[in-house]
């Protein structure tokens, strides 16, 4: 049986280890070389100086705030304004059916087709639809991408998102128990004591849920950056997934890039760690 | 005025209806809105304010087809997100099995491992991958991508599944074995039908990430294996001005994932919610 068992994971377990440690081998050596693809020739052993150069980018640090705070405010516009709409739209009304279908449709749109549809059609500062609504209450529209270019992604990537959280707290909504909220009415409980002690303990399970996920999909947003904003203006909406990725293919410094990717882990594995304790703490049973 | 009241109860639903339909059209609006305009001219396209009355034209599509291959970037869409889709369930399936009903010391650990390595920013390995493709000559083809799918999928795939093998009854599967069933008879026949709900949730996931994918498919594909992620890429030159043809480009690009999602909604929750939600 203990044979069989290992048989059968044997498979998942190898590749995914393969496809863990080849590419983190290969980064190791890269990032301890000079490996610049404009100048082709020996790849001298140059020791730590990729990462020092790396660090001392003042484009770094911009890059992991960037990245925090990006993470930070999709996951909590997602889940605050998830929860809310969950609970607008959890008990029957009419056409109830068709808003579940129009909620969702957001996530299935593929980040290409987001970042220029908002770029474009949303956020256009003369013929965009915010700008017309701007002018409507008689405000200079903004100008999006170049103002408040990291906002725009972080409104961007929440678009997406908040589907998700709506359906998973959709979900969760409809496991509660109706009897004890019924019993709590009775009591006397107003709509916010409900709330507090009754729907937000029923929803924690799914609030971690949403929280891993999205820290998982989140920590690594490239495409909505590359289409729209190309990280800057300067390095103002660059996260560290994007900087690699300048390092790499826009600087053809490979060693350099090599160098980030290692810090990339690092901070993915910092994320991970905590996620372990926050996940381990809701999934137990 | 008393909520509780007949009529007080009636204009809580009315209010809550409105709430409810207003948010909703609030958040599809953009997706409308670029429906519509892929069936404006250009020059309606940019009118302000928007035209919402119009004779609608299909030129941009057939524009789309004409300047890019739709078809070939929709095949190639299709081919590697199912591919990598049921190659990854092949290998996942097992693996989620084996650590459900056989679990060992290790167990949390290996997933616990498994999903860190998703948390692995794939740009990390962009560099190592593209070399190893380009000196297997696999750069530009869909068996690379389907590869790379398979493998960003797999950690998520194996957390599902084990999570909706682990809601099985362990007292079914004694019955089974009590009666003599082999472990392949307890398989196909006790396992499978059960959790075939979390199967198919897990896949349909699955496929709408790997048809969404943009990052690997812009950095590892160009003319050949192009999927219809990076075709969508290619508008945001100067060319994204050109609104209605990029609309009609992005239609073309969500119409099959979105109505497919709209149809699949209740498997995929299920699945997505790694059955820590009941």
């Amino acid at each position: 049986m203990r044979s069989l068992a290992r048989l059968l994971l044997a498979p998942a377990v190898g590749s995914l280890f393969l496809w863990m440690i080849v590419p983190l081998a290969m980064t190791l050596y890269f990032s301890v070389i000079r490996y610049n693809l404009m100048e082709p020739g020996e790849h001298a052993f140059v020791g730590l100086e990729n990462f020092r150069f790396f660090v001392t980018d003042p484009s770094f640090w911009t890059a992991i705030v960037n990245t925090l705070l990006l993470l930070g405010s999709v996951i909590v516009i997602t889940v605050v304004l998830g929860v809310l709409i969950a609970l607008l739209v959890n008990e029957p009304f009419p056409g109830q059916g068709v808003v579940r279908v129009l909620l969702i449709s957001p996530f299935f749109v593929m980040p290409t087709v987001n970042a220029l549809l908002w770029k474009h059609m949303m956020m256009n500062p003369i013929y965009g639809v915010l700008a017309q609504v701007w002018r409507a209450f008689g405000l200079t529209p903004v100008d999006w991408l170049s103002d408040w270019p990291l906002l725009s992604v972080i409104i961007m990537v929440a678009w997406q998102w908040l589907p998700f959280a709506v359906l998973i707290f959709i979900t969760s909504l409809q496991g509660m128990n109706r009897e004890q909220l019924e019993a709590a009415r009775m009591d006397g409980a107003t709509w916010l004591q409900q709330f507090r002690f009754l729907v937000l303990p029923h929803l924690g399970r799914s609030i971690a849920v949403v929280v891993m996920i999205e820290m998982i999909f989140l920590l690594s947003v490239f495409a909505e950056i590359s289409t729209t904003t190309g990280g800057g203006p300067g390095d103002a909406s660059t996260n560290i997934a994007y900087l690699i990725f300048k390092q790499a293919l826009l600087g053809f410094d490979v060693g350099v890039a090599s160098a980030g990717a290692l810090f990339a882990v690092v901070l993915a594995n910092i994320a991970a760690a905590f996620l372990i304790r926050l996940v381990g703490k809701n999934m137990d049973r | 005025m008393d909520l509780a009241s007949p009529t007080g109860v009636k204009i809580v639903l009315w209010v809550r209806t409105i709430a409810a339909w207003l948010v909703a059209l609030l958040i599809f609006f953009p997706i409308l809105f670029m429906l519509v305009t892929s069936f404006k001219t250009e020059l309606q396209a940019i009118a302000v304010p928007s035209v919402w009355i119009f004779t609608p034209t299909l030129d941009n599509f057939t524009h789309v087809q004409e300047r890019s291959d739709y078809l070939l970037y929709a095949k190639n869409s299709l081919i590697t997100s199912v591919v990598s889709t049921i190659v990854g369930l092949l290998i996942a399936a097992p693996a989620a099995y084996s650590m459900a009903y056989f679990p060992g010391k290790r167990t949390k650990d290996i997933l616990m491992w498994m999903l860190s390595t998703k948390m692995m920013p794939a740009v990390g390995a962009l560099v190592p991958v593209y070399v190893m493709a380009q000196t297997t000559h696999l750069l530009d083809t869909t068996f690379a991508l389907i590869v790379v799918f398979m493998l960003s999928n797999l950690p998520l795939m194996v957390w599902m599944l084990y999570s909706h093998f682990k809601e099985i009854p362990p007292e079914i599967l004694e019955a089974a074995r009590m009666d003599g069933a082999s472990l392949l008879t307890e398989f196909r026949h006790v396992i499978l039908p059960l959790a075939m709900g979390g199967i198919a949730s897990t896949g349909l996931l699955c496929l709408v990430l790997a048809w969404n994918e943009a990052f690997w498919s812009l950095n590892l594909t160009a003319a050949n294996a192009g999927t219809l992620a990076a075709l969508i890429a290619s508008y945001s030159s100067p060319e994204g001005l050109f609104w209605s043809k990029l609309s009609a480009a992005s239609v073309l690009a969500i119409a099959p994932i979105v109505v497919f999602g709209w149809f699949s909604q209740k498997q995929l929750v299920q699945g997505l919610t790694f059955g820590a939600v009941k």
